[in-house]
Formats: structure tokens, sequence, C-alpha cells
């Protein structure tokens, strides 16, 4: 009112007038849901082909919000992201969304010479044609970024792109690799990241496209918070012990991160077999599905997911990782 | 009434009292026409100021007979108000137990939790229940959802729907079998219709959209229910000014509040957590600062313990921590 040199009454009516215009008009839930299901594919999932899991997430990965993929290393996670970019470029008939998928690949992972395995063995009336292979593998774009800033400048390119050349998906592996190598720490690293969460976050959201995020997995520290101020008063250590070391990993990026990602999917290795947990999640029950890695990708052992109570879900365990490597050795003699 | 509490522009304010005004008596016996030509304004000008003048004289005086402070409410009618409100049943009957009946109309309650832990579906599960119809026990009133981070699914607030006409029905069979039968005529779809989203993509949209609910809420009065998903997301993105980052704060929680009181609804918050250092160790607490938790009425905690999701009320005019 100072600056302006106005009265009250007009300052008051000149915010109602810009927050009507800046404020983002309405629309009813059932409205929402009538337009999704009319332009998007599917109403707006992606299949991933993995039966158990899609009908878990009421049709497959959701369009415009990020998935997150979390586990330890060689558990099949850039497998799962290779398979997830086959199916996106493939066209609609088959499953896929006919369109592009840009791949953010920071630890050079991909392999092209397995993408097109992966292709040929599950899609193999597509692949064995040379020129559709070429026209389905043509559509996956490679960006291998070697530093955060780099990565923040595709990012704003990304943006201008995304309408003009149809991408329909947008895989980051990982995410983790691209902010550990920066040396800031604490809460400057925290702040950096915070603008790049809400970026992907925006692009996601107003193109409407899957975005798939990969992680990584670190080990617990005594300083990690995992309860409330009230918790800590009850003193009966009794229960807390087991719970604590029952899991020495925890996802990276900390919690701010997971606060930022819609559907977190766990990947871990318990017993010698592998699960794929869906850990966060709108829309599933805490369901855990075995799988296993085939030359045609991944694949579920059962259909039917096992229910997880509690915050096991979130728990990450890497046991009996060894004997997989081992027993593949032997298969492979 | 001092000038200086006048709602009048500065420089006008600055003309009135170097002209020698410093009190309101002294402005009441003066014409326009005079008042203009002492501070060399236009005659309209003047004759605002006096208008202004007026009536800021005059609603103080004409309440001096039945209170003694003006706008305060004596505790016996507030008694008397708070009995007769309603409350939004959260479907979870010991939620609602320690809640007192439910999520208070007229309150601002705030709902915090880790990650994953199902602050967004609480959130959709209200937004769904205060659709119950007056015969069922619940407000029969629409809802608008705010949501800043993305996580509202419409097949879930489909699902949520569904079960809760399920409810409605087997409610209905249990009790009125022996009466008519009352059959359900809401469909999922109607409830989905009720639901306002808004979906908010910057902090500048936030502010914007709750100066906007004044006017919204004057022309659909049917709303009772407020939910914000979440209110911190996006304050905790690159904020640079930790104190316009407070004000900001706190003026929307005031104005959340104010819209509360006015129009008689409930707003819920649902908050992110975030570490923090107390007594040499870290500790999880709800974001956004000490300052925020100040500014709302209730609080709720959701953790786990075990192998359950646990509730614990945090901060509450009227119950026990529980």
């Amino acid at each position: 009112m100072e600056l302006l040199d106005v009265g009250l009454t007009e300052v008051r009516s000149a915010l109602l007038q810009i927050s009507e215009i800046v404020a983002p008009p309405y629309q009813t839930a059932l409205s929402l849901m009538e337009q999704r299901f009319q332009n998007e594919h599917l109403g707006g999932h992606f299949p991933t082909g993995l039966k158990g899991l899609d009908a878990a997430l009421c049709g497959g990965i959701p369009f415009g919000v990020l998935t997150e993929l979390v586990g330890p290393a060689g558990i099949g996670k850039t497998q799962f992201c290779l398979k997830l970019s086959l199916l996106a470029s493939l066209p609609t008939n088959y499953g896929g969304l006919d369109g592009r998928v840009i791949y953010i690949d920071v630890e050079s992972k991909f392999s092209s010479r397995r993408l097109l395995e992966i292709g040929l063995r599950s899609f193999p009336e597509i692949f064995q044609m040379k020129e559709m292979a070429q026209e389905m593998a043509g559509r996956i774009l490679v960006l291998r970024p070697t530093s955060l800033a780099e990565f923040t400048q595709s990012l704003e390119q990304i943006k201008v792109s995304l309408l003009q050349n149809q991408v329909k998906m947008l895989v980051i592996d990982s995410m983790a690799a691209l902010v550990s190598g920066e040396h800031e720490q604490g809460a400057r690293r925290q702040q950096t990241l915070s603008w790049h969460i809400s970026f992907i976050k925006s692009l996601a959201e107003f193109s409407r496209i899957p975005v798939v995020v990969t992680n990584q997995v670190r080990s617990r520290n005594h300083d990690d918070a995992s309860r409330y101020c009230f918790q800590v008063q009850s003193r009966d250590g009794a229960i807390e012990t087991p719970m604590q070391y029952d899991s020495h990993l925890v996802a990276a990026l900390g919690i701010q991160w997971a606060h930022a990602v819609t559907t977190r999917l766990v990947l871990e290795a318990k017993s010698g077999e592998r699960f794929i947990k869906v850990a966060k999640s709108p829309i599933s029950p805490p369901l855990a599905f075995p799988f296993h890695i085939t030359s045609s990708g991944i694949s579920l052992l059962s259909d039917d997911g096992k229910e997880v109570m509690g915050p096991e879900i979130n728990a990450i365990h890497y046991q009996g990782h060894n004997e997989i490597i081992n027993f593949g050795m032997e298969g492979l003699h | 009434m001092e000038i200086w509490r006048l709602p009048i522009s500065a420089s006008q304010r600055g003309k009135l009292i170097s002209a020698g005004y410093t009190s309101l008596s002294s402005l009441s016996s003066i014409s326009s026409s005079d008042l203009a030509r002492e501070l060399n304004v236009s005659e309209s000008e003047a004759m605002n100021i006096l208008k202004v003048a007026s009536h800021s004289r005059g609603s103080e005086t004409s309440n001096a007979s039945c209170s003694i402070v003006e706008g305060a409410q004596s505790a016996w009618d507030m008694l008397h108000d708070e009995e007769s409100l309603m409350h939004i049943t959260t479907s979870s009957a010991d939620l609602d137990n320690i809640l007192g009946g439910g999520i208070h109309c007229k309150e601002v309650t705030e709902i915090g939790g880790v990650p994953g832990i199902g602050k967004t579906q609480l959130g959709i599960q209200i937004a769904v229940n205060v659709q119950i119809p007056n015969d069922f026990g619940g407000l029969g009133g629409n809802s608008i959802y705010i949501d800043t981070e993305g996580s509202f699914m419409v097949e879930r607030a489909f699902q949520i729907a569904e079960a809760c006409i399920e409810d409605m029905s087997e409610y209905n069979r249990f009790l009125r079998k022996d009466f008519q039968e009352c059959k359900i005529k809401m469909q999922p779809q109607d409830i989905l219709e009720n639901i306002f989203y808004f979906r908010i993509c910057s902090y500048t949209e936030q502010i914007a959209l709750i100066n906007y609910l004044d006017k919204f809420l004057s022309e659909h009065k049917d709303v009772k229910v407020i939910v914000v998903d979440s209110v911190t997301f996006h304050f905790r993105q690159d904020f640079d000014d930790m104190a316009l980052r407070t004000r900001v704060l706190s003026g929307m929680a005031l104005k959340l509040m104010n819209l509360a009181k006015r129009f008689s609804l409930a707003v819920v918050l649902l908050n992110q957590v975030t570490t923090k250092h107390t007594e040499a160790s870290f500790q999880l607490a709800l974001a956004l600062g000490d300052s925020w938790s100040h500014t709302c009425t209730n609080r709720i905690v959701l953790y786990w313990n075990g192998n359950e999701r646990y509730a614990y009320i945090d901060k509450s005019p009227s119950l026990r921590s529980a």
C-alpha cells in the first residue's frame, strides 16, 4: 500500500484481480478422469508388459509423474529401463507409445546390442526385419552428460524439444550418479537437487509423459533419522533394535527426493531371489513380485504379488546375490 | 482513532497530518470543500477521506453498549457454536476418536508423515467423505483438492468413491432394513464431480489461488473442505530468502484460517518431513520450520510403528495427545 500510493480498497481489489488471473483454473475430478481416458493412451498409463505389476499399478507406469527404480548394483535396474525404452518406441498395436524416448545415461551402461537382443527375443516379428529394427532403435536417443551442469543444460533443451519431436518417455539412469559427483555437501547439495526435482516434475507434468528415474542405494548411517521426537521418548529398545539392523541399505538422495517421486519401485535380492516391490504408490497396495532377468528383458516369475506389511516394503535387502551370479555362471558351462 | 490508522493512501495521510488534522474528531466538523482547499487535493478525494473517516468512527461507537472490544464474542456464545459444528469422518474409527469425532470444521488441521505412509490417501478419503449426505451423518458438501505434487490419481479417487458408496449402502441395509428401502442414488461419478481439482505448479500460483479462493467460495457455497497436498512442496525448492518464506507462509496460513472461519469449512494441509538436528541426533520433524508449526490449529503425525501405521495428535486445543 505504501509503495503504490493508493488506498487500501484499491490494493485489495488489484490483488484479487491479479490472483484471479494467476490462479489456475479448476477441473472437477470427473472431468479429469474423462479427459485422461479419452486423450491418453490407455487412460494415462504405460503398460510394462509385466502383468502383475501392471495390474497393481492400474494399467502401468503413470503419465505425468516420476517413477523411481531403486535397488542395489547389478540387480536389473538398467535392464528394466532398456526394456521400457524399447516398449515405448513400438507402435501402439504392440503395446508401445509410438514415439521417441530420451535416455539419459550417466554411467555409460546403455548397451545397444543388449537392446536389440531384447527386441529380437520379445518381438521377433518386428525386429527380424532390419529396417524396422533400425527405426525402432532410431527412436531411442541416448544422452551422456558427464556433469551436473551438462545435465542441466540438456534438460533445458529437452524441455524445448519435448512437444516438437514427439518424445514419449524420459529415462534417467541414474540420478544418484549425477548428484554424487558434485563436491558440495549437505544443505547446498539439497538446494541444487531440489531445483532439478521441480524442473523434471514440471516437465513430466505439462507434457504428460512417463518419466522413469533410477536411484542407487547407500548404507545406512547412524545419523539417519528414523523416528520422531515423541517416539524417542518411549525407551523400550527391544522393539527398535531388530528393525534398525534389519537392512543396512537405504535409497540414496535423501528424504526430499523420496517425497518428490510419486511411485517408487524397489528392486532387491532376498535369499537368492529377486523381487520388485511397489513401495510407494498412490494407487496400489504394497506388493512384491519375484522376477528374473532373461534374454528378453525382465519377466515376473509370478503374477500374484505377495503382500508385504509395514515398513518392510521400504527396506532394501541384498542377500544371496552371490548365489545368483554363481548360478548364472554354472548355467553357462 | 487516529489518522494514521485510516486506510487511505500515504500521500493523503501525509497531507492531512501536515495540515494539522491528527485525530478523527477534528475531521468530523469540516466540509469536503474546505478540506479540499486545505489539503490541496481534489474534492472527490476529500469526500473519500471523510467517508472513510466517518465509517471507521461510526463502527467504533455503535457497539459500545453490547461489547467492550469490537468483534469479540463471549465464550458462552462460542461454546454454543462449537457444539453445533460438524465433523468430517476420516473413515477410521480410531482416528476419529482421537480427533474428537473427525476433522473439525472452522479449523486448520495439518497432517504430516514420511513418504509413502498414506497422506495423499487420507486427503482423497476426506475429500470423498465430506460428500456423504446428511442422512448418513455426513456434511453433504463439495470439496476442493489443491494438488502441488501431482500425486492425485483419479483412478484411486474412483476406487475410494466406490468403496464409500458401498459402505453407505451397507449401513443403509443394516439400519433401515425394517423401514423403507432407501436406495443410494449416488454414483461414483457424482462424487468425483463434486471434487474441484486445482493443479499448482509454483508457489506464486499457490499464493494466487488462496487469494482467489475467497471469490470462488462465495460462488460455490457448498464447499465444506479444502485439502492442500502438499503445502510444503513449492516452498522447499530453491527459496533463498528464508525470511520471505516465513512471511509468505504465515500470511497464507492466516488467510486459510480466515476462510475456514468465514465459510465454516475445514482446511486440511498435508505436510512432508525433514530431518532436524536436536539433542545431538537427527530426528524427523515436519517440514517448513518451527514458525509454521505455530500456525495450524491441529497437528497429526502419521508414522510407522512395527508393521502398522499410527497417527499421533501432536497439537490440538481441545484433545489430548494420543
